[in-house]
């Protein structure tokens, strides 16, 4: 039941992701509908559990995928997972809406969907994974998604810039979670979240503790834009702010503070975690605040705030006291409400007013006043306003500030004073967010008239906004089971008790809201003169122009470092490789034990047949070699070389390769000869003879060492590993043609990949000679058609048709007990047609073959498959087999196994690649446009 | 007889290398197809020279040919030929590209000597 649930939930953005391309088809609304659908399904289908889960449970559902690795695709649902799970779906739902008016109605929405769904997949998956290696996975699927998120306007080069620094950022914090969560599930002996969890005494015993910690930071830091990693967040506003909404308040940043409050159990408790992680939030918290106020970009006002805010979250993990913990907590789900609403409406501003720059701004109340006031009443819960949902947990906070163990002496003054100084400085931003766009005088030329949005774009922020005073007003009612829920998850013990109250009395606390309130309208008022410091004694901040820089610097110097490494010279690669392979031969013979190189076997004597093969087989390829530089006469020798190595399959008891070597040879043989029109006919001597000389040693030396290899080999007994394929060839797969058995049944798996690769190579030649014109060359008659066929052959060929695929057919049939099969089968049947093309020439051939081969390709592959998941409908995995006899009229009995339906597959693919291939090469000097 | 045909492989690998070492695109792709009849011919040798195995497991068949390494090479076998295909391909596209037949889409400075 809850294993169902969880992976529905799972699942039903990333099977969103191709419904909502499918869907903008229709209309642009149904990708709208399609997208909300996915997560009002996960919000609904979440329901039923959130008394279980709120009354403590944490539910575990299990899957094994890779248990010997210690992955298993595990999911739970507890506390901090389901409120995430609300965060995702619900802001995401929102978002969702707002998009629909917010991007332009010529835009199908369903590329931004996909990506949207995606993104909140990977997010589910983040905050529903049980076992760490997968939450690393989906770590990365929504790193992936961002960038293209990010990058959605893809024509704006700042949009590019912006996504490939996030993704450099946020991907390479990634790989430093994953190599710490490899570490972490190594000292704690697994990766599963639960048993994790229950073993911190041991991993911050373990020697390797402060890697771990560094490690899963960084992972955590950079997603949340801590400092000094913030930069990618003020460049990622050159996103559409529909997605800046969802990722900078609920989602992608608060995957940091995630992964925080989820290892927190683990990793806390000691000096380390409190020095860095407090110490990072701590300057990120004042750092963001500070910078916010500096920005004339709504966007950017807000991104710094939101660094801010993460920083204060961080800090509040930092500080290390469990009620703490239960701050930061409260603090994520505020945050993402308030920040959520407020970039939004920054949204709906700049689509109202066509800019986002507020000194051009000013009195837009009068103009939007409901927008307006909604927007004012979310910045006053950023502020910290009372009343507010952001003013509880900010007095938490000031709260935890006060009398913290740590600090002693006169530096336990420390911490509420920079608390209120990032008070100050938050109230400073929230104030001129409020006051520049909404008072102070008259808007100065916008590029529009503003006013209000159509009421379905502000109903996300009309339903934030209700929480965000609904959160203020009602704590208790609203947040205060779900809170108590997360904390502890996160604490994974007991939770202090605490009351959600507006009121608390004449606290200490709230004289430093007030103080903060004051002092931050002073800071606003005289901002200025901070500003002109600011300007005389700091340079200017550039994150984003730093990071292009270093960005540049490195691709230069990985340039340079190419230049002088890669000789870009494919002889020369090989070369290196050759003579790699060769130092490495050499060093495993001669630094193993000393060995003899012939071993006990008996080397056997040669009967003068074999022995002239050899001779001849010795002259085809030395022959090739000598006349390399006449092709043609070389591809001839090649073709006498490759016709005695079938000569010696056949020799050496193996008749199955004899058979492919051949037909094999055959259509090589076409194929260079096609493209042997398009090739000089003679080439010159090309390199000198100190390369040739260089290039014969190398040969030569590599030459020796196959040789010995092969002797060391063929002197040496062996016991042969097939002998349990053989004593089920028959029995088992109803063959006794073994190799036919192994591969079209006992290793069935093995083969559907080959074929895979066989047709990948065809579609691929296909594809690079799609559309290409080249000359003959130089020295080849340009035939005519019709022109200069044999008609002997023409005349002989037909009726050789019908009587060649007949053949085939019995190869085919027989295949699984003599000789033969699909594989041979194709080959012969290919072999058979191409003749057509040959003797009648390419027109006429194509005006009678009227095959679509790349259909021949898909068929059989189809096939292939089909035969494999039948077995399924049995019950029995994939490509299981099973055959009888059938005993025709009139025909020979002969067995019939489930697995020739399989080899059919086999055949159509290699009928459909040597025909493709042939085909398109003939006919590349005919059209562009090939057939196929 | 093992000597023998021992270097014959050797022979047929050490062609393969010298021309795959050609900077013509064709000598490459014959050189290739050297190269891997030596390897097939290598791995179906793993199963040992013997002239008189049985190659089907018919009743009463005695000392049966090592089938898997037969079934090794087989698939290889169609395999190079897809693979052979698939360099053609991208010999042509180049030389219509490049315009020239050189693996390195242009004349080095050490060939043409």
């Amino acid at each position: 039941m809850i294993a169902g649930a969880l992976l529905f939930v799972l699942l039903a953005p990333f099977v969103g992701v191709p419904a909502v391309v499918l869907l903008q088809r229709l209309h642009r609304r149904c990708a709208a509908w399609g997208a909300a659908a996915a997560m009002a399904a996960g919000l609904a289908v979440l329901a039923p559990f959130v008394p279980r889960v709120l009354a403590g449970e944490t539910l575990v559902a299990r899957w094994q995928w890779l248990p010997e690795w210690g992955l298993d695709f595990a999911l739970r649902l507890d506390g901090l997972g389901l409120l995430f799970c609300g965060l995702i779906l619900g802001i995401g739902l929102l978002i969702v809406l707002y998009a629909a008016y917010y991007l332009p109605e010529k835009d199908r929405l369903g590329r931004f969907y996909a990506m949207l769904l995606a993104f909140a997949g990977g997010m589910l998956g983040v905050v529903l994974a049980e076992n760490l290696l997968l939450l690393v996975v989906f770590w990365e699927v929504t790193s992936l998604s961002s960038f293209l998120l990010i990058a959605y306007k893809y024509e704006a080069r700042e949009a590019r810039v912006a996504a490939r620094m996030a993704l450099a950022v946020t991907g390479g914090g990634g790989l430093a979670l994953l190599a710490g969560v490899l570490l972490l599930g190594q000292v704690a002996g697994s990766f599963d979240l639960s048993e994790v969890l229950a073993r911190g005494d041991v991993v911050r015993a373990h020697p390797l503790y402060p890697v771990i910690l560094g490690l899963v930071l960084l992972g955590a830091f950079t997603k949340s834009a801590q400092f000094p990693f913030h930069g990618w967040l003020p460049a990622a506003m050159a996103a559409l702010t529909p997605v800046s909404a969802y990722l900078h308040s609920a989602t992608m940043v608060k995957a940091g503070v995630f992964l925080l409050a989820r290892l927190y159990p683990v990793l806390s408790g000691t000096e380390a975690w409190m020095v860095v992680v407090g110490g990072v939030g701590a300057v990120t918290f004042v750092y963001g605040a500070y910078v916010a106020l500096r920005k004339d970009d709504l966007k950017g006002l807000l991104a710094y705030s939101t660094i801010s805010h993460l920083g204060l979250v961080t800090l509040l993990f930092g500080l290390d006291t469990r009620m703490a913990a239960v701050a930061a907590v409260f603090h994520i789900i505020n945050h993402a409400i308030f920040k959520a609403s407020l970039f939004i409406a920054a949204g709906i501003i700049d689509h109202e007013a066509g800019t986002r720059d507020m000194r051009r701004m000013g009195g837009l109340l009068r103009l939007m006043p409901w927008t307006g006031a909604l927007a004012i009443v979310a910045a006053g819960a950023m502020a910290g306003v009372p009343l507010l949902n952001g003013f509880l947990s900010k007095e938490m906070f000031f709260a935890e500030t006060i009398g913290h163990p740590a600090f002693d002496g006169a530096a336990r003054y420390l911490l509420p004073v920079l608390a209120v100084v990032g008070g100050v400085l938050s109230v400073g931003y929230s104030v001129r967010f409020v006051h520049e766009v909404f008072f102070g005088g008259a808007p100065r030329d916008l590029p529009r008239t503003p006013h209000e949005p159509p009421r379905w774009m502000r109903l996300p922020v009309d339903v934030l906004v209700a929480l965000v005073l609904l959160v203020g007003l009602l704590p208790q009612v609203m947040v205060g089971p779900i809170l108590l829920s997360a904390s502890a998850a996160v604490l994974q013990g007991e939770v202090p008790a605490f009351r959600l109250a507006i009121w608390h009395g004449f606290t200490t606390p709230l004289l430093m809201s007030v103080a903060a309130m004051l002092g931050g309208l002073l800071y606003y008022r005289f901002r200025h003169v901070l500003f002109a410091l600011h300007a005389r004694l700091l340079p200017r901040d550039g994150g984003q122009m730093a990071f292009e820089r270093a960005y540049r610097v490195a691709e230069l110097a990985a340039m340079r470092a190419m230049a002088w490494l890669d000789p870009r010279s494919l002889p020369a690669y090989l070369a290196l490789l050759v003579g790699f392979v060769l130092v490495l031969g050499v060093w495993a013979w001669r630094g193993g034990a000393p060995a003899d190189l012939a071993g006990p076997l008996a080397w056997g004597s040669v009967d003068p047949l074999t022995g002239f093969g050899l001779l001849v087989l010795a002259v085809g390829a030395g022959g090739t070699v000598l006349l390399h530089r006449r092709p043609l006469v070389a591809l001839m020798l090649l073709g006498v070389a490759g016709l005695m190595v079938s000569l010696g399959f056949l020799r050496f008891a193996a008749p199955d390769l004899a058979l492919t070597q051949l037909s094999v040879e055959v259509v090589t043989v076409v194929l260079l000869l096609l493209a042997l029109r398009y090739l000089p006919q003679v080439t010159a001597a090309e390199s000198g003879a100190a390369r040739r000389w260089r290039d014969a040693v190398l040969a030569g030396l590599g030459g020796l060492g196959v040789a010995a290899l092969t002797f060391a080999m063929l002197t040496r007994p062996f016991e042969t590993i097939s002998g349990w394929q053989i004593a089920h060839s028959v029995p088992g797969g109803g063959g006794t043609n073994v190799v036919n058995v192994i591969l079209v049944d006992i290793r069935g798996f093995d083969t559907m990949g080959e074929i895979a690769v066989l047709a990948m190579a065809a579609l691929g030649l296909h594809a690079l000679l799609q559309g290409l014109r080249l000359p003959p060359a130089a020295g080849v008659a340009s035939a005519q058609p019709g022109e200069g066929l044999p008609v002997m052959l023409a005349m002989l060929m037909r009726p050789l048709l019908p009587l060649a695929l007949a053949v085939s057919v019995y190869i085919f049939l027989r295949g699984h007990n003599l000789p033969g099969g699909g594989f041979i089968a194709g080959l012969v049947t290919a072999i058979a047609l191409m003749l057509q093309y040959v003797a009648g020439g390419i027109d006429f051939a194509r005006a009678r073959l009227r095959w679509n081969y790349v259909k021949v390709l898909g068929a059989g592959l189809g096939v292939a498959v089909a035969t494999g998941l039948g077995s399924w409908v049995f019950g029995r995995p994939f490509l299981t087999s099973t055959h009888g006899y059938v005993d025709p009229p009139v025909l020979e009995k002969f067995e019939l196994a489930s697995a020739m339906g399989f080899d059919l597959g086999v055949y159509l693919v290699v009928v459909g690649t040597v025909m493709l291939c042939l085909t398109e090469l003939g006919a590349v000097s005919r059209s562009g446009r090939v057939g196929g | 007889m093992a000597l023998l045909v021992s270097l014959a492989v050797g022979l047929l690998a050490a062609c393969g290398i010298y021309l795959l070492l050609r900077p013509r695109v064709f000598s490459v792709i014959l050189g290739l197809t050297l190269l891997s009849y030596a390897v097939n011919a290598l791995i179906f040798l793993g199963g040992r020279l013997n002239a008189t195995a049985a190659p089907l497991a018919l009743p009463g068949a005695q000392g049966l040919a090592d089938p898997m390494p037969q079934a090794l090479v087989l698939t290889a076998i169609v395999i190079g030929f897809g693979m052979t295909a698939y360099l053609v391909a991208l010999a042509l596209r180049a030389r219509a590209e490049t315009g020239t037949d050189h693996v390195d889409g242009a004349e080095g400075p050490e060939d043409g000597r």
